[in-house]
């Protein structure tokens, strides 16, 4: 058994880690208020930015000659994958969980002998993939000057991907984040950006749009833009996970320290009892002895 | 019947102007200004560097923009923009600053057409305003 003095030495250092968690705690909780209240704010922009895109595009006459970031380059060799994550620890599975989302979908993408590139916006999903997919990182972005999710930076990384996409570095490009839902649940995201998912149903209003100037002019001014939009409110989704999933994780481990607590401490007043009976039961039989 | 319209700008950061009292919007369009009055037809349009100008019952409003899209559907106006500034609160050193980036900009050798048409089209807004 420990000694009396190891033991009040633990119990010390587990309440101060307690203070740290609980002063992360309550820091993240303050954080997430603002991100989740700039998430929610961000979200009119990208979807209104959604449906000008559907409505263009129903409304384009000529298919065939739609812009490349609209309809792809045609084939599906070179995929794009932007993995976009934390640049600070300590936040739960928030990272790990994009990640584990990412991986699944490169092994896919190499069983199927296409070829792979990655960028990383953060420097912890940095850390974690360039052990295994070292040689598919092309760039590896960081924002860690930058206090808040803002367009600039979105559009810095927007534009680096247009770039290489119109440089024919790739076809398929996806972007890796995670759904901000509550503080406890969020949903880790792959969503293709290049070429666009028209999936969703056809908007049911068919009414035709003037044009000034014509569609395709619009097109492909917008679609840059859309691109950035999208990484942009994978940003601010990501930021405001990042706080919730670090906010519960802290809480669990203020929780857990307060329960080793507990058990160091009873553990130390037993060893004190078993040592005080012990120093009794030596002075009671030397007096016996006597 | 009323001859109002409602209005939204958002930018990526946030809704930034909702007013549904609007009688006139003057946006600066690609293709030159444009005026929007109810019951426009639906039309689909991007701007290049100029002043909005919203027109209502309740004061006419000012903002300078650099890019965005404009939407008119069903008596909604949507204007979609990256920057933009409140023409009554911007002073002159928030202009002066504004106006040395874009300057810088157009001066710029390396950039296509494009990018120096729209950076000339900025500097001559602002150097309007001052």
């Amino acid at each position: 058994m420990a000694s009396l003095d190891d033991l009040k030495k633990r119990i010390a250092s587990v309440k101060s880690t307690q203070k740290i968690t609980k002063a992360m705690k309550m820091v993240a909780a303050a954080k997430l208020r603002r991100a989740q209240e700039s998430a929610e704010k961000g979200r009119p922009y990208s979807e209104k930015m959604n449906n000008v895109i559907l409505n263009l595009s129903n409304g384009i006459s000529d298919k065939e000659n739609a812009p490349k970031l609209l309809s792809g380059t045609g084939q599906e060799k070179t995929y794009l994958c932007v993995v976009m994550t934390s640049d600070r620890g300590l936040c739960g599975g928030f990272n790990s969980n994009i990640i584990k989302k990412a991986k699944s979908y490169f092994a896919k993408i190499l069983d199927e002998g296409k070829e792979l590139k990655i960028i990383t916006v953060g420097s912890k999903g940095n850390d974690q993939l360039k052990r295994v997919y070292g040689d598919k990182i092309i760039e590896n972005i960081s924002f860690k000057e930058s206090k808040n999710a803002n367009y600039f930076d979105a559009d810095k990384v927007g534009k680096m991907v247009i770039e290489k996409f119109e440089a024919g570095e790739f076809d398929v490009c996806t972007i890796f984040y995670n759904q901000f839902k509550n503080v406890i649940t969020q949903i880790p995201q792959a969503q293709q950006i290049i070429p666009l998912n028209n999936e969703e149903e056809e908007s049911s209003s068919e009414e035709s749009y003037e044009f000034e100037p014509d569609e395709d002019e619009i097109l492909s001014n917008l679609l840059p833009k859309n691109i950035s939009t999208q990484i942009f409110k994978a940003m601010l989704e990501n930021s405001a996970s990042e706080q919730g999933s670090r906010m519960s994780a802290m809480d669990n481990a203020t929780r857990n320290a307060g329960e080793m607590v507990d058990k160091l401490t009873i553990e130390y007043n037993r060893s004190r009892q078993a040592a005080i009976t012990k120093e009794l039961i030596e002075i009671i039989s030397g007096a016996e002895s006597l | 019947m009323s001859e109002e319209f409602k209005v939204e700008i958002v930018n990526p950061e946030k809704s930034f102007l909702v007013k549904d009292d609007v009688s006139e919007v003057v946006v600066p369009a690609f293709e030159g200004e444009m005026g929007i009055l109810k019951d426009h037809i639906s039309i689909i349009s991007f701007l290049k560097p100029g002043i909005i100008k919203i027109l209502s019952k309740s004061g006419d409003e000012n903002y300078y923009v650099e890019d965005g899209i404009v939407e008119f559907k069903n008596n909604n106006l949507s204007i979609l923009t990256s920057t933009i500034f409140n023409l009554a609160d911007m002073d002159k050193s928030k202009q002066q600053d504004l106006l040395k980036q874009a300057e810088e900009e157009a001066n710029k050798t390396d950039i296509n057409d494009q990018s120096k048409y729209l950076a000339d089209q900025k500097v001559e807004v602002l150097k309007t305003l001052n």
